[in-house]
């Protein structure tokens, strides 16, 4: 078993200040799956990772990481983890190669173990020829993808990613999937925690919404939208009549009459409906009125389940 | 704190690992390594000692250059070792994220803060082995008995290593690290033995002065260069060790409750 975890619960500070930012997580984690974690900032899924790994103590609950205790063996279990943190954690005064080198030393790895795959891992990272580049001289996504590659070294059976595509551009976002899709193809087990959407509904056999310290729903992605949200949405914007009333004003007077639920985001109405014909006629005889017709996605069940307001 | 901060470390063979990837690092850095640990402190002391020499007659029994010598190699042991882990180790710490970067391998916690300490303790080592080298090439050691003084050094800086990890633990910033330069690592030469004879001190100070570790690692290395068996020289040494020991348990702790949490 990958990971297993049951009644996480963490909470920082003490007595009357104690916040508790995991509530009661359980996750368990299939061999050969790849699982996302999704959830607004301050929902837990760093400090749910943190924990998993053992790099910070548990208040409540247990885990079991790569079939050890944690984090009595968080130690040992590691050796057979590979992660990818938020925030880039390169050696700066090491090249590539020495980076891959040093960080095979971790895990006992002596160097001539390791070199004799530094191409290759360099190649997965789509880093050929770069084995002496310093890091100051790499790209962000040339720094992400040689993360990826550290995390390899020890041809880890869980790869743990936090945020992997966050800051990165569509092309180097683009290369990442690939290479998690040919891992778990390869069967290692991917935990990942992201905002992206697509990134989630892409990459994930499963996933899970936290927010504020507990798991929404869990499932696989198709599951989870047909279970939260309508199939159809309806995006309505621009301007209803002369007096300059915007769409807000025009679901307020419509929307109920053509779609099963109504949201109001700024200048946008969002309009979830089994059916949207009934609404796309009458939105055609609305010359003011501009609208954007598509099937629901998992976004639209984040922020049904997660809502609109701004998270610090 | 919580009493698991506390709790005794449990060290690996992965702390070699951490230490191995400090030297690779000062190896493409060696070069303005040397000139700071070992230029540095042999020109204070040519010039303190044959400047000042000059106006000043023999100090208990010797030159004032000899006898500056054992001084001087104890303390620049003490500024190598407290530099590397305040001001290298917060860098690796909290700016580079190297620490972190590095638990998330089968290495914990416990494995870098040491691999820290003996990293810092091998290089003031090293450090202070060529500045030995100078005094000797000078000829101001008195027989092979000053050999004696490398593992005197080596725990010298393992010492002054565990004291500097506890401000380590607690910086919120380089700025901080000037408290205990200007506050501890200051005075405490000063009071030592390093630039003039603790019996100078007056009494009240002197009895301070006699617990530091600095005077301790002093009163043993400085008799080793003049050629004399230290007197009581099991007890400075057991200061040293348990000051060590005592000040690594409690950085560890510190550095527990700033990481773990």
């Amino acid at each position: 078993m990958p990971l297993e975890i049951t009644g996480l619960v963490k909470r920082f500070g003490s007595g009357a200040d104690a916040k508790e930012v995991v509530r009661g997580i359980d996750l368990k984690l299939r061999p050969g799956e790849c699982f996302a974690l999704l959830g607004p900032n301050g929902a837990g899924k760093t400090t749910t990772l943190r924990c998993a790994l053992g790099l910070t103590g548990a208040s409540g609950g247990s885990i079991s990481l790569c079939g050890l205790p944690v984090p009595e063996q968080a130690r040992e279990a590691r050796a057979r983890v590979g992660v990818v943190p938020q925030l880039d954690s390169l050696d700066p005064d090491f090249t590539c190669a020495e980076n891959l080198i040093v960080f095979a030393g971790y895990f006992g790895m002596r160097e001539s173990e390791i070199r004799p795959r530094i191409p290759e891992l360099l190649a997965f990272a789509g880093l050929e020829g770069k084995d002496k580049a310093r890091i100051q001289s790499l790209s962000g996504g040339m720094k992400r993808r040689l993360t990826l590659a550290r995390a390899l070294v020890n041809k880890p059976e869980l790869l743990i990613l936090d945020e992997p595509t966050t800051g990165l551009d569509p092309q180097a976002r683009h290369l990442i999937w690939e290479r998690l899709r040919r891992l778990t193809a390869e069967g290692t087990t991917i935990l990942l925690t992201t905002h992206f959407m697509d990134e989630a509904e892409r990459l994930a056999n499963r996933l899970a919404i936290l927010d504020a310290g507990r798991i929404l729903v869990q499932g696989t992605p198709r599951e989870v939208i047909a279970a939260h949200i309508e199939p159809q949405v309806v995006e309505v914007f621009g301007e209803w009549d002369n007096t300059g009333a915007g769409a807000a004003a025009w679901a307020e007077a419509n929307a109920a009459t053509f779609s099963k639920r109504c949201e109001i985001s700024g200048e946008t109405a969002f309009c979830y409906t089994d059916d949207a014909t009934s609404l796309l006629a009458h939105l055609a005889r609305q010359p003011g009125l501009r609208s954007l017709h598509r099937p629901a996605n998992l976004e639209d069940v984040f922020l049904k389940l997660t809502g609109r307001e701004l998270r610090d | 704190m919580t009493p698991t901060h506390f709790a005794l470390p449990r060290l690996s063979l992965r702390l070699f690992a951490v230490w191995r990837r400090n030297f690779l690092v000062w190896r493409k850095l060696a070069l303005p390594s040397i000139v700071g640990n070992l230029a540095d402190p042999v020109i204070y002391m040519l010039g303190l000692g044959y400047g000042l020499g000059m106006l000043v007659p023999e100090v208990e029994g010797v030159s004032y250059i000899a006898f500056l010598a054992g001084g001087t190699l104890c303390y620049s042991t003490m500024n190598a070792a407290t530099f590397e882990v305040l001001y290298s180790g917060f860098s690796r710490m909290h700016v580079q994220k190297t620490w972190e970067a590095i638990m998330n391998a089968p290495v914990a916690l416990d494995d870098i803060v040491a691999a820290e300490l003996v990293w810092a303790a091998s290089k003031s080592c090293l450090a202070g082995t060529a500045i030995l080298a100078v005094i000797a090439i000078f000829g101001f050691t008195a027989s092979a008995l000053a050999l004696a003084a490398i593992p005197v050094i080596f725990l010298a800086g393992l010492c002054f290593a565990a004291l500097g990890l506890i401000m380590t633990a607690l910086a919120p910033s380089y700025d901080f690290f000037m408290y205990y330069f200007t506050l501890f690592i200051t005075p405490m030469t000063l009071m030592s033995g390093v630039f003039f004879p603790q019996s100078q001190l007056p009494d009240s100070v002197r009895t301070i002065a006699d617990l530091l570790p600095l005077s301790h690692a002093v009163s043993v290395v400085r008799p080793l260069l003049l050629g004399q068996v230290p007197q009581q020289a099991g007890l400075h040494l057991a200061v040293l060790g348990v000051v060590t020991v005592l000040a690594f348990w409690l950085a560890l702790a510190l550095t527990r409750r700033r990481l773990l949490k």
